[in-house]
């Protein structure tokens, strides 16, 4: 394609961008490679390796990429906001600059909040919320039961209908088998994703931990592997039984990698994500009762950190999230077992991810589309790609530039940060959605 | 010699070396303890604080006396009144005691960790007392002086640990103190009541009692922690006294001079036969009190050779 070449019109009084000198990688298409990209007002009007062979249309704002990565914008499928209830340690606006500054152009916000978001009033809250504050896509997934009581199912093609993208527990998994067999046979009706956080509440019971040698040596519960597995392979016989659409929202272990394995071999409706910090850090970790390395589920041994990264490489992962879990002070400066779980993540998505790209386990477009067509295909939501028509959500990155972390100066309202000191590679440059830059670094 | 520790938070931090200094000088403290006047004045001047989250009568009352006799003033904080009932955290707690310029804490907690948490925050030198179900290393000290007085070393000693391990600090520091020692280790517990990959401390891994005794010198034996048992982990007490309670017929498997230990309080007719707990021949449990005071004595006195000449500025950290 050949924008000036086909003669094409700018729409009066929308803006026209122009792209130039990037390495396109666009996970939709498999292309890797040098590139431009022509935009106007929120959406892509074109991309293609010599778009402007012919000159820049006229009046065109001007992007020099200088070489650097221009990719979809980041879709971060499990995002935790404090809003509402908890706006002391983050609010959507605050999350929304976070993910800017991380290439992330879309969040899909967890019904954990309190009230929780169970209700189409909420839903619709929040959405209005995001318009007016957020500088990033807000899309919210819903309760998959009423007040995420795993009692009662919540109204899940009413929620659906006023934009909730998906249904979870979030924290909790639904527990009760029966319940989660008619949530699962309902949903498919709407064509709902059902996301299912696999851990088996009475196996992980008091557990602050992965059970083994460390949790040992500390004192700690543990909680097993069987935890996540028991919920997994019940769920995957669930989803064998109703044909619903399954999402089982992190793995932590290597069997269940290879459990998902074979569901897929198996061609279940399934898929299945992990956390950034899943594919970096392990157990060793949490050393001397390090609260910032309590996530849920736990950080295990290295050989499942190790079988996580292969699960990303091989496809078996399907999404790769932030998991981002703001706390306060408050909730982490106690004893481990009374710490509250979860990281932040938002900043450090990108850069972490990248790892298994520097790494060699994977490609970076395979890596990528982790990260923009996959979740965008899951939840049913526009961009994910770099085609035409597609809103011009875009993430441009240098992925061999270092950094170090610092809690302080990650712009979170919360500094739980797992990745404190650590020597990050992949800088975000520019964060762009729909046509407009959120967020520019400012050093060169 | 320096105490090379500023705090005594487990026996996972102290070397061979640091162990055998405090037993040497908890034996020259045992007759201290014994004589009529045993009032000393090495710590006058200082405060000592036993803040106890965790109900004790033993540990709190021996690291009182020890404290007493070296002559600090020693004030015993109640939680039940504490501002942590009312919703106070552990750091807010440590902050407020902190300007109470103490020069020793000693603290006991219900969670792992927690005293390591809160000498992160404190000025002055904490002893662990007790962390869930991480450490309680005066225990195991007091334990190990114990065995060394009545077998004159601890190298090559055969030692079964036996009950609740699961739940146990107690257990957890004598694997640590003891194979440092070079003393063998046994477990021998119910497989519920043993923690994951116990193996990976160094010890051998026994479900029956009798195949776990077997020429063992010493015989540890735990409560079984009946306050922390949220589920169940044996069907009946009758049922663990049957296959879990030491009785001479299971001792029997023992070196005929195997020691018996237990940290207290015992469950008479649940871990232990009263009339075992009780055999002055074999039984040194009311000797490991006593050798309680001594090993405190031994503590506080090195530990308090550390502390600054004067107190540090409360609240300078």
């Amino acid at each position: 394609m050949n924008a000036a070449a086909e003669g094409y019109k700018p729409i009066p009084g929308t803006q026209l961008t122009a792209y130039v000198n990037a390495r396109l990688v666009d996970p939709g298409t498999g292309y890797d490679g040098p590139g431009e990209l022509l935009t106007q007002g929120g959406l892509i009007v074109d991309t293609g390796p010599k778009l402007f062979a012919d000159g820049i249309p006229a009046g065109c704002e001007i992007i020099d990429c200088a070489g650097q990565v221009l990719c979809p914008g980041l879709i971060d499928m499990k995002v935790f906001v404090g809003e509402p209830g908890a706006e002391h340690k983050e609010t959507l606006e605050s999350a929304s600059v976070a993910a800017a500054a991380g290439g992330i152009t879309t969040i899909v916000t967890m019904p954990n909040t309190d009230p929780v978001i169970d209700d189409i009033s909420l839903v619709e809250f929040l959405k209005r919320r995001a318009r007016f504050g957020a500088l990033v896509n807000v899309h919210p997934m819903a309760a998959a039961t009423q007040g995420l009581k795993g009692l009662g199912m919540s109204e899940i093609g009413l929620m659906r209908q006023a934009g909730a993208v998906a249904f979870t527990d979030g924290v909790q998994a639904v527990a009760n088998a029966v319940l989660m067999r008619r949530i699962l046979s309902y949903a498919s009706r709407y064509d709902a994703l059902i996301v299912q956080h696999v851990e088996e509440p009475m196996l992980a019971e008091g557990g602050c931990m992965n059970e083994g040698e460390i949790a040992t040596r500390l004192g700690l519960s543990g909680i097993p592997d069987a935890a996540e597995t028991i919920m997994l392979e019940r769920d995957l016989r669930l989803v064998e039984l109703t044909g619903a659409r399954y999402h089982a929202d992190q793995l932590s272990c290597a069997i269940s990698v290879e459990i998902m394995r074979q569901a897929k071999r198996q061609g279940l409706p399934v898929s299945c994500g992990v956390s950034a910090a899943h594919l970096a850090l392990n157990e060793n970790d949490v050393g001397n009762y390090r609260t910032f390395f309590k996530l849920s589920p736990p950080l295990r041994r290295e050989e499942d950190r190790a079988a996580l990264v292969a699960g990303v490489a091989d496809g078996t992962i399907d999404v790769i999230v932030s998991g981002h879990n703001p706390q306060d002070q408050e909730s982490k400066r106690l004893p481990f077992a009374q710490a509250a779980t979860g990281g932040i993540g938002l900043e450090t998505l990108l850069s972490v991810a990248l790892s298994c790209f520097h790494n060699g386990h994977v490609s970076l477009c395979d890596l990528l589309a982790r990260m923009t067509i996959n979740p965008a295909r899951l939840l049913g939501l526009p961009g994910g790609k770099l085609a035409r028509g597609q809103p011009a959500d875009l993430t441009l990155f240098d992925p061999g530039k270092s950094w170090i972390v610092t809690g302080n100066r990650l712009r979170s309202k919360s500094k739980n940060t797992p990745f404190e000191d650590r020597h990050l590679q992949g800088v975000v440059l520019r964060t762009v959605v729909a046509g407009e830059a959120v967020f520019i670094r400012e050093e060169a | 010699m320096r105490f090379p520790h500023r705090h005594l938070l487990g026996i996972k931090d102290l070397s061979a070396l640091d162990i055998d200094q405090i037993l040497d000088l908890a034996d020259s403290y045992v007759e201290l303890n014994r004589q009529i006047d045993k009032k000393q004045n090495l710590l006058r001047g200082r405060t000592q604080i036993n803040l106890f989250f965790e109900a004790s009568t033993r540990t709190q009352s021996s690291f009182e006396l020890a404290g007493k006799r070296l002559g600090a003033d020693v004030l015993n904080m109640a939680v039940s009144n504490s501002a942590l009932k009312k919703g106070e955290t552990l750091i807010d707690t440590a902050m407020t005691l902190n300007a109470l310029r103490p020069d020793l804490l000693v603290v006991r907690h219900q969670d792992s960790g927690a005293v390591e948490l809160l000498a992160q925050k404190v000025d002055c030198a904490v002893i662990n007392a007790g962390d869930g179900s991480n450490e309680h290393p005066t225990q195991a000290l007091l334990d190990a002086l114990t065995i060394r007085r009545r077998r004159g070393r601890l190298q090559g000693l055969l030692v079964a640990i036996c009950g609740d391990i699961l739940h146990s600090r107690v257990a957890r520091s004598n694997i640590y103190l003891l194979n440092r020692m070079g003393a063998r280790v046994r477990v021998v517990a119910p497989p519920t009541l043993l923690p994951a990959h116990i193996d990976r401390l160094g010890v051998e891994v026994f479900h029956d009692m009798r195949a776990g005794l077997q020429d063992v010198d010493i015989v540890m034996m735990l409560r079984l922690q009946q306050e922390r048992m949220h589920g169940a982990f044996v069907p009946s007490l009758r049922e663990y006294y049957h296959f879990h309670g030491l009785d001479y017929e299971k001792l029997s498997r023992a070196k005929p001079d195997a020691l018996i230990m237990h940290p207290g309080p015992m469950n008479r007719g649940v871990e232990i036969d009263s009339e075992v707990a009780d055999d002055i021949d074999r039984s040194v449990i009311r000797e490991q009190v006593e050798m309680g005071v001594a090993v405190r004595l031994a503590i506080l006195d090195l530990l308090s050779r550390n502390l600054p000449a004067n107190s540090p500025v409360a609240g300078a950290k």
